[in-house]
């Protein structure tokens, strides 16, 4: 900051004119250099209101070092004339008895700011000979602000401990701050986008009531995987192109006897008022181990362990978890995604009730106008396919499937005949790149996701 | 699903009404095909082949319809419209022909290796039109490449038969022993031959593996020793049928004899339509009618609707499944014709019920069903923590469950056979050999796409690697991990120290060597020499902590140093 004599010598100049006055005026009054007017007049404008500057700029001549030595001492010319000694040179060298120095004179002039007298012509050829030069000056036209005054008041930056111990905060002015410049981001860890969307549906399960499947098994053998949905043998989903299968362990072992004679023969002859599918079943390919195609694997688990209590209670599950395709990727599919299910069993329920639940549980997504399809899965009956009207692509698009679980897949379990189970399902990765705008899920999941955007990604909120 | 491709004009003619394209679209919705899209053949070579090549093109219109997987009764026109003519009050009748004309298909034993079973039936004075013919031909494939499996259940083969004379031979032979001129082709080649000239065939190739190792091919002749065909691979020249054909004869050869029916059903029953006395069918067909009988309540109670007996049946029957109600009123009688295999139980005929009632007309309703919602502890446990350890400063990081051999073993100077992996046999590319057996690739790879950002780095992640263990059914299990690394220009030991020291704080276990936890230096060929501790909580050790060998941070693309945490937090359970 400039001194403060300087700043009240510029105010009471700019107090005693009307309409305002030139800072290279005021630098010639004050007789300092004009660059330390422009410093004072910039630390009275960050005092606020107190004075105005306008910047303008004005064109003037000034004399080169070597127009200022002969401003000084006279032309080359003139000197030489003079440096002629009394006793002189031959009189044949001498053409002229006297001399008058008009570069002198002109340079003068100049130097005295008067170079308007000259004319254009003129000063060009001095420029010519390097002794002129056509300067820019950038000065500021100084009028009085709202709040002028011809005190100073010294600003302070920033509220210290001392002031507010001794209240002298009170007298003091304070800097204004530049409120358009960003803030100092907070040095802090950050949770990853997807995850806290898996937050989120967990929490919306929890308050519906819903209870939290282990499904911390990823892998799983075909038969909890496939033949206890009643899902057949040949199905296409079993097929290498399909599923990830394992080399070791290769298969399965152990599996509830009674249980599994009873799958084999639902698949194979039908019963429980099935047809069945009518083919050779064989264990070897309910042994065969897999990365799990869909937590339905841990649902099938569940419900086989409920029907073996005493009594039937109904229950409402839920999970979301890993699930892993051997499929073609592309840019919205990988081989590994979450998979989000529910699962209501209990006496009596219907496809209404199907259809009531999913209504409550996309309300809490925000999503309140729904439609179904019937579909096709070899496990549930009926199947329904669930749409929502999205206003952005204004079409109803596909958010989750969902159906009751087929009477061949439940009874041999040993559940009561009279209790129906439904349930649904959806990915977590695709509502989460709606939410957040992304295309490519690679962007998304993965170890090639830049970090900034886990930094960035805003808090989840589904239902706005 | 499958998709059929079917000429929007003469499907709204078979019909008998035109629609607009979305009043068909939303028709499509109820009865749960889509339609996928609205295109024509010149639009389709353009698409492929450039506009050149479409200017010879028909631009007819074309619809391209998704049908759900079990509905092989929809793909074809003729079924489409049979199923989309919901208030056709004329059901079709399938009868098989009372004039015992029919011919034999004699099975032969050298069969049962190879494909054991086969049936066969015919069409008897068909008129195909060209339309009538591409059908045909499509519907075979349809078939083919769904409930066929690209023929390795079953595979389908369509003669003149008028060129041929019964009865016919189905036997197995030495490829050696097979000649025969084969469908489009002007000279006899012996079945091995052929197994190599179809070696480079764009279309046959792909069904050669079913039969080629086997030592007998099956194969079909007629009375005169014709080879009507080799299947499930090829059809004999002499036999070929055309758009000119009266009488068709077809044979079904499979391994699965049930979907071997099915098919034979499917094609007589969708063609018989064309030929002179509609619906009538000769052969091995099957055309089993079954009837279920329901009840009302059991419909309304399943679908949560309250209908009378009567407007059930209706709606049944309107969805090509014809239904009376008993005399005594109680029950409804539904016949399930042979066209729908995937009608298998009560809840099937349900289902059909719901969807001609309208799945978008049932009342929404809330069942009662009282529970208490709880949490498993272990993903609570994970939940807790994580927001823990973004708020002590590091970042989460979501990597995948799958990688290669080499990411869990030769990056991390490990040998493969110690670490308990998990390997998948059928991997398309080496990002999915194994699932993963520690957490800390991941991280290192993502610290690797992130190499650009402002230092230091700091990621963790808590989630499920996966481990052999013979005490399973399965013979592995998960086991959930928290792994947490420090990147940056030094090496921060003490920052991946202190975070230990912060979770073992959140966990309430004190330092100390009985009852708390205590780090005790470890050889470990993953971390520098020296500056690798193990972990031990309640006297058992649950991790490791230390600075990564450089070769490990080479390995991984990196050029700082980096400190890493890696414990399994299931113990804290």
């Amino acid at each position: 900051m400039a001194d403060t004599g300087i700043l009240e010598s510029l105010l009471r100049l700019v107090d005693k004119v009307d309409g305002g006055i030139d800072s290279q005026v005021v630098a010639s009054s004050l007789g300092v250099d004009h660059q330390v007017v422009v410093g004072a007049v910039k630390s009275v404008q960050a005092l606020g209101e107190v004075i105005e500057a306008e910047q303008r700029s004005s064109k003037h001549w000034e004399l080169t070092g070597e127009g200022q030595e002969i401003a000084e001492q006279g032309s080359h010319e003139a000197r030489v004339f003079k440096a002629i000694p009394e006793e002189g040179l031959s009189q044949s060298q001498l053409m002229v008895e006297s001399i008058e120095d008009v570069v002198r004179k002109k340079l003068q002039q100049v130097q005295m700011g008067h170079s308007s007298q000259l004319e254009e012509k003129e000063k060009n050829e001095l420029k010519k000979r390097k002794l002129l030069t056509e300067v820019t000056v950038k000065s500021y036209w100084i009028t009085k602000g709202s709040n002028f005054s011809t005190i100073i008041t010294k600003q302070e930056t920033e509220l210290t401990p001392e002031m507010i111990a001794s209240g002298s905060w009170k007298e003091k002015k304070f800097k204004p701050y530049n409120f358009d410049a960003m803030g100092v981001a907070p040095d802090s860890g950050h949770l990853h986008p997807l995850m806290k969307v898996r937050t989120q549906f967990r929490q919306i399960f929890l308050e519906m009531g819903f209870t939290e499947m282990p499904t911390n098994n990823f892998i799983e053998s075909s038969f909890w995987n496939f033949d206890s949905l009643f899902q057949p043998q040949q199905h296409p989903a079993r097929d290498q192109h399909d599923t990830f299968f394992l080399s070791d362990p290769a298969v399965a072992h152990d599996f509830p006897q009674d249980y599994l004679e009873r799958v084999k023969k639902v698949h194979s002859e039908g019963g429980y008022g099935s047809q069945g599918y009518k083919y050779d079943w064989k264990i070897e390919e309910a042994q065969k181990n897999i990365l799990r195609t869909h937590t339905t694997a841990v649902s099938a688990r569940m419900l086989y362990k409920l029907a073996q209590q005493e009594e039937f209670t109904p229950v409402k599950y839920f999970s979301i978890d890993r699930v892993f395709r051997n499929e073609t990727l592309d840019a919205t599919h990988l081989a590994e995604f979450h998979q989000i299910e529910g699962v209501v069993a209990d006496y009596g329920l219907t496809l209404g009730d199907l259809m009531g639940v999913l209504h409550q549980f996309f309300t809490k997504l925000g999503i309140t106008k729904l439609r179904f399809k019937p579909a096709y899965n070899p496990y549930t009956e009926p199947s329904m396919e669930v749409f929502s009207y999205h206003k952005g692509l204004n079409k109803w698009v596909e958010v989750g499937n969902s159906g009751v679980f087929r009477p061949e897949m439940l009874l041999p379990m040993g559940l009561p005949e009279g209790v129906s189970v439904i349930a649904w399902g959806l990915s977590l990765e695709r509502p989460t790149m709606i939410k957040y705008g992304i295309n490519n899920i690679r962007e998304l999941v993965g170890h090639k996701v830049n970090l900034q955007m886990v930094y960035d990604s805003p808090v989840c909120r589904l239902d706005s | 699903m499958p998709t059929v491709s079917v000429k929007r004009d003469l499907l709204f003619q078979a019909l008998g009404r035109t629609f607009t394209d979305e009043e068909f679209d939303e028709l499509c919705f109820e009865f749960g095909l889509e339609l996928d899209e609205i295109t024509s053949e010149k639009d389709i070579i353009s698409r492929e082949q450039g506009d050149q090549k479409a200017s010879e093109a028909s631009d007819v219109v074309l619809y391209k319809i998704d049908v759900p997987a079990n509905r092989y009764d929809l793909l074809c026109l003729e079924g489409l419209v049979r199923g989309l003519q919901q208030l056709s009050i004329l059901l079709p009748e399938y009868i098989r022909d009372p004039d015992q004309n029919w011919l034999s298909l004699l099975l032969s034993v050298q069969t049962a290796s190879v494909r054991p079973h086969a049936v066969a039936a015919v069409l008897r004075n068909i008129t195909f039109t060209p339309e009538r013919y591409d059908s045909f031909i499509e519907l075979q494939e349809k078939l083919h490449q769904n409930i066929c499996r690209r023929r390795t259940l079953v595979a389908i083969g369509t003669h003149d038969l008028d060129t041929i004379s019964g009865p016919f031979t189905y036997t197995a032979k030495a490829p050696d022993d097979i000649r025969f001129k084969p469908l489009n082709q002007n000279q006899e080649y012996s079945a091995t031959q052929l197994m190599g000239f179809y070696k480079t065939d764009s279309h046959l190739r792909h069904y050669l593996h079913i039969i080629e190792d086997e030592p007998l091919y099956p194969v079909i002749y007629d009375s005169n020793g014709i080879v009507l065909s080799m299947p499930p691979i090829i059809n004999g020249d002499h036999s070929k049928i055309s758009v000119n054909t009266k009488n068709v004869f077809i044979e079904c050869t499979a391994t699965d004899l049930t979907k071997a029916k099915i098919v034979l059903d499917m094609i007589v029953t969708m063609f018989s339509e064309h030929c002179d006395q509609p619906f009538t069918l000769n052969g091995v067909v099957e055309l089993a009618y079954r009837t279920e009988t329901l009840s009302a309540d059991y419909i309304n109670s399943k679908v949560g609707i309250n209908e009378t007996a009567e407007s059930i049946a209706q709606l049944l029957t309107r969805m090509c499944l014809k239904s009376e109600v008993t005399s005594d009123g109680a029950e409804i009688q539904v016949e399930i014709p042979p066209t729908r295999s995937d009608v298998i139980h009560a809840c099937d005929i349900m289902e059909d019920a719901a969807m001609a009632y309208g799945f978008n007309n049932i009342t929404r309703t809330t069942p009662r069903t009282y529970t208490v919602a709880n949490q498993f502890p272990l993903n609570k446990l994970t939940e807790l923590l994580r927001l823990d350890l973004a708020t002590a400063g590091f970042t989460e990081a979501l990597t995948f469950a799958l990688c290669s051999q080499e990411d869990i073993a030769d990056k991390l100077q490990k040998n493969l056979k110690d670490t308990k992996a998990v390997h998948i046999s059928n991997p398309k590319t080496a990002e999915f050999q194994v699932a993963r057996t520690t957490l800390l690739p991941g991280l290192l790879k993502t610290l690797a796409a992130n190499r650009k950002m402002p230092l230091p780095l700091k990621l963790f992640e808590i989630s499920d690697v996966v481990l052999r263990d013979e005490s399973t059914d399965v013979g592995a299990r998960n086991s959930r991990r928290l792994c947490a690394v420090y990147y940056n220009k030094t090496p921060g030991f003490e920052v991946i120290h202190g975070l230990l020291d912060r979770v073992m704080q959140l966990l309430e276990v004190k330092p100390g060597r009985n009852h708390g936890y205590y780090i005790q230096a470890a050889e470990d060929s993953t971390y520098f020499p020296g500056r690798c501790a193990e972990i031990f909580s309640h006297g058992k050790s649950i991790g490791r902590l230390g600075v990564l060998h450089p070769d490990v941070i080479n390995s991984f693309e990196l050029t700082m140093p980096c400190s890493a945490l890696d414990i399994d937090i299931e113990p804290f359970l």
